[in-house]
């Protein structure tokens, strides 16, 4: 053997020892076993948006989209709950968006580092509470005193939930708003409510809108929090905010739970809607952010 | 960007203008709702629960078996077991999943794959509640039921009280794997955060000693993203536990403390969602509220003790 030929076989055993072996088997069966985790995470996704989808666009069609329920039976459609839903929502946003703006303006324009500090807290923490308790918490004040279910109390119940999300937006947001642009403003003399209002917010509008569509969709999507407050209801009502309201989410539980499968079929319908709506708006919003997040 | 101070920080200090104060008292009452809020809802489910633990005492209304509206004595035990059954058959499903896509997603993935997945796992966390419900009802339980449960019922079943059939679809399991579903992305989207806020130097350090891929996440990541991970499991924990509807339409709502993982149950939330609106007002309705006052304790105390551990990881990191 020559020197050269005997040392290939040698460097070719220091590598491809037992132990080496097992361990680069282990690192691949890992690797291959993660993959396997991620692909798996997404099959829930693939399988609920494709039976949504299929069995809700069959059910999709005008009476569902123009008429309310019958009053007993089978038939009619969803047009209360889409309304329902429409105004609900549209009222629950008026209260929230106000106030969690507001709110997170404060924590980062104005409070001291110890008291941002607990109202992100009491934020987080109230992201946390269960929603089936918001709407308990709801109850006890605007229906129990008047004993009568209102979708008032449903649309306070949704703006709870919406509170603290758009809060957590804004702040985050205007975090990224450079203090050079608000020091450019009060050195020409503004004061620091116009600089707020007409420099900083103007500047994050984009991602305070962002955070609004998606408590929006939450909202939208939310049904334990109207169950003991705007209740649901047959009849469609516009306006009467006094009375109970039906929602999409509440009629999907509602007819999902029928003997029926003419009804059962309604929930899918009305779930496929509520989905694209969902959906749409979650990923129109992330599409954006990531954009800008690449850019 | 830090170093640069807020204006009004120093509005409290200096002789700020009127107007200026007015929208510094204006803004500060949006933060104030927060708080009014957080505490009105403790308050008011305290008071109204106050009747139920009264009457019944907090051990024995917690530790009681029975629900008897007409007999009027109310117990707390099986919906309390039921919501922690749920939730750990959810943690024992999602957990080994959820890490595994973790590490995969912050570690191994190349960016290119890795972005539209998180984006995906993240999508789930979007789909309202009682969808996933309805999909799970029509869908979901009669896959289980002839697949995953009859298996173990005609393997287990006789030998292992636990897994004892019959095979119903709806029940205890089928709560668990959606809410294994639901709490995916928490735990998938916490994890990787922690994961990826792991120094890049001890990576480098362990692959210079000749370590594999793997070994560089078990040995060097791992143990530095433990207290994190631990948080992201936690905060899945109480989502899981406190989730409504859609275990409400799989459960089953059974009134008992099931005695085999297919077995119909009941958790907290269900019970009150289903029960709620048809209880007389009184010690039923205080009884109700009291189970969901035990739900907010319990949940307000993972996400304290979570948001500790993430930040212990995450922000001694960021604060490097």
């Amino acid at each position: 053997m020559t020197a050269s030929t005997a040392a290939i076989p040698a460097r070719r055993a220091l590598v491809r020892s037992g132990v080496d072996r097992r361990r680069s088997f282990v690192d691949r069966v890992m690797r291959g076993l993660s993959l396997l985790a991620a692909i798996t995470c997404v099959i829930p996704l693939a399988a609920i948006v494709a039976f949504v989808t299929v069995r809700g666009i069959a059910a999709v069609n005008l009476d569902l989209l123009t008429r309310p329920p019958k009053a007993l039976g089978v038939g009619g459609g969803a047009v209360a709950a889409i309304l329902g839903s429409l105004q609900l929502v549209g009222v629950a946003t008026l209260m929230a968006v106000p106030v969690g703006i507001l709110a997170g303006v404060y924590v980062n324009e104005f409070s001291s580092r110890r008291s941002a500090r607990l109202i992100r807290f009491c934020a987080d923490v109230l992201v946390g509470v269960p929603s089936i308790l918001v709407g308990v918490f709801v109850f006890t004040f605007l229906v129990l005193p008047f004993k009568q279910f209102n979708a008032f109390a449903g649309a306070v119940a949704l703006a709870v939930i919406m509170v603290p999300v758009v809060m957590r937006t804004t702040e985050e947001i205007l975090k990224l708003v450079p203090g050079t642009l608000r020091e450019a403003s009060l050195s020409l003399g503004v004061p620091v409510w116009r600089t707020v209002l007409s420099v900083v917010i103007p500047t994050g509008l984009a991602g305070i809108l962002t955070g609004v569509m998606l408590a929006v969709a939450r909202a939208a999507g939310e049904t334990a929090p109207l169950l003991f407050t705007a209740l649901g209801s047959r009849l469609v009502n516009v306006g009467d905010f006094s009375r109970a309201m039906d929602a999409l989410p509440l009629f999907i539980y509602v007819n999902a739970r029928q003997p029926y499968e003419a009804l059962n079929d309604q929930a899918w319908g009305a779930a496929f809607l509520l989905l694209v709506f969902v959906l749409a708006i979650n990923i129109l919003v992330r599409y954006r952010t990531w954009g800008r997040r690449a850019g | 960007m830090t170093t640069i101070a807020k204006p009004g920080r120093d509005l409290a200090h200096g002789r700020a203008q009127l107007s200026d104060r007015l929208f510094r008292g204006v803004s500060g009452i949006g933060a104030l709702i927060v708080i009014v809020i957080l505490i009105a809802l403790g308050v008011m489910l305290t008071l109204s629960s106050t009747q139920a633990f009264s009457t019944f005492g907090i051990v024995d209304f917690v530790t009681g078996l029975t629900w008897d509206p007409v007999a009027d004595i109310y117990g707390a035990l099986p919906y309390v077991v039921g919501t922690l059954l749920s939730s750990a058959i959810a943690l024992v499903i999602a957990t080994p999943i959820a890490l595994l896509t973790a590490i995969y997603l912050a570690e191994l993935a190349p960016s290119r794959v890795a972005l539209p997945l998180t984006f995906l796992i993240e999508l789930i966390a979007a789909i309202p509640s009682v969808v996933i419900g309805l999909w799970g009802v029509f869908i979901l339980t009669p896959v289980l039921k002839s697949t995953i449960e009859s298996f173990f019922v005609t393997t287990l079943g006789d030998t292992i009280p636990v897994f004892a059939g019959p095979p119903l679809g709806i029940g205890l399991f089928a709560a668990g794997v959606i809410l294994a579903i639901m709490i995916l992305p928490t735990i998938v989207s916490v994890s990787r955060e922690v994961i990826s806020s792991v120094p890049m130097a001890q990576r480098e350090a362990m692959y210079a000693l000749g370590a594999t891929r793997w070994e560089v996440v078990t040995k060097a990541v791992l143990p530095s993203a433990r207290s994190g991970i631990a948080g992201a499991i936690i905060l899945g924990l109480g989502r899981a536990l406190g989730e409504t509807m859609a275990v409400t339409m799989v459960i089953g709502n059974a009134q008992a403390i099931p005695t085999s993982v297919f077995g119909q149950a009941q958790t907290i939330a269900s019970k009150i969602a289903t029960t709620f609106n048809e209880a007389s007002v009184g010690i039923q309705t205080s009884s109700l509220i009291a189970l969901g006052l035990i739900l907010l304790v319990i949940t307000i105390a993972l996400n304290v003790v979570a948001r500790l551990l993430v930040w212990r990881v995450a922000g001694a990191v960021a604060a490097e």
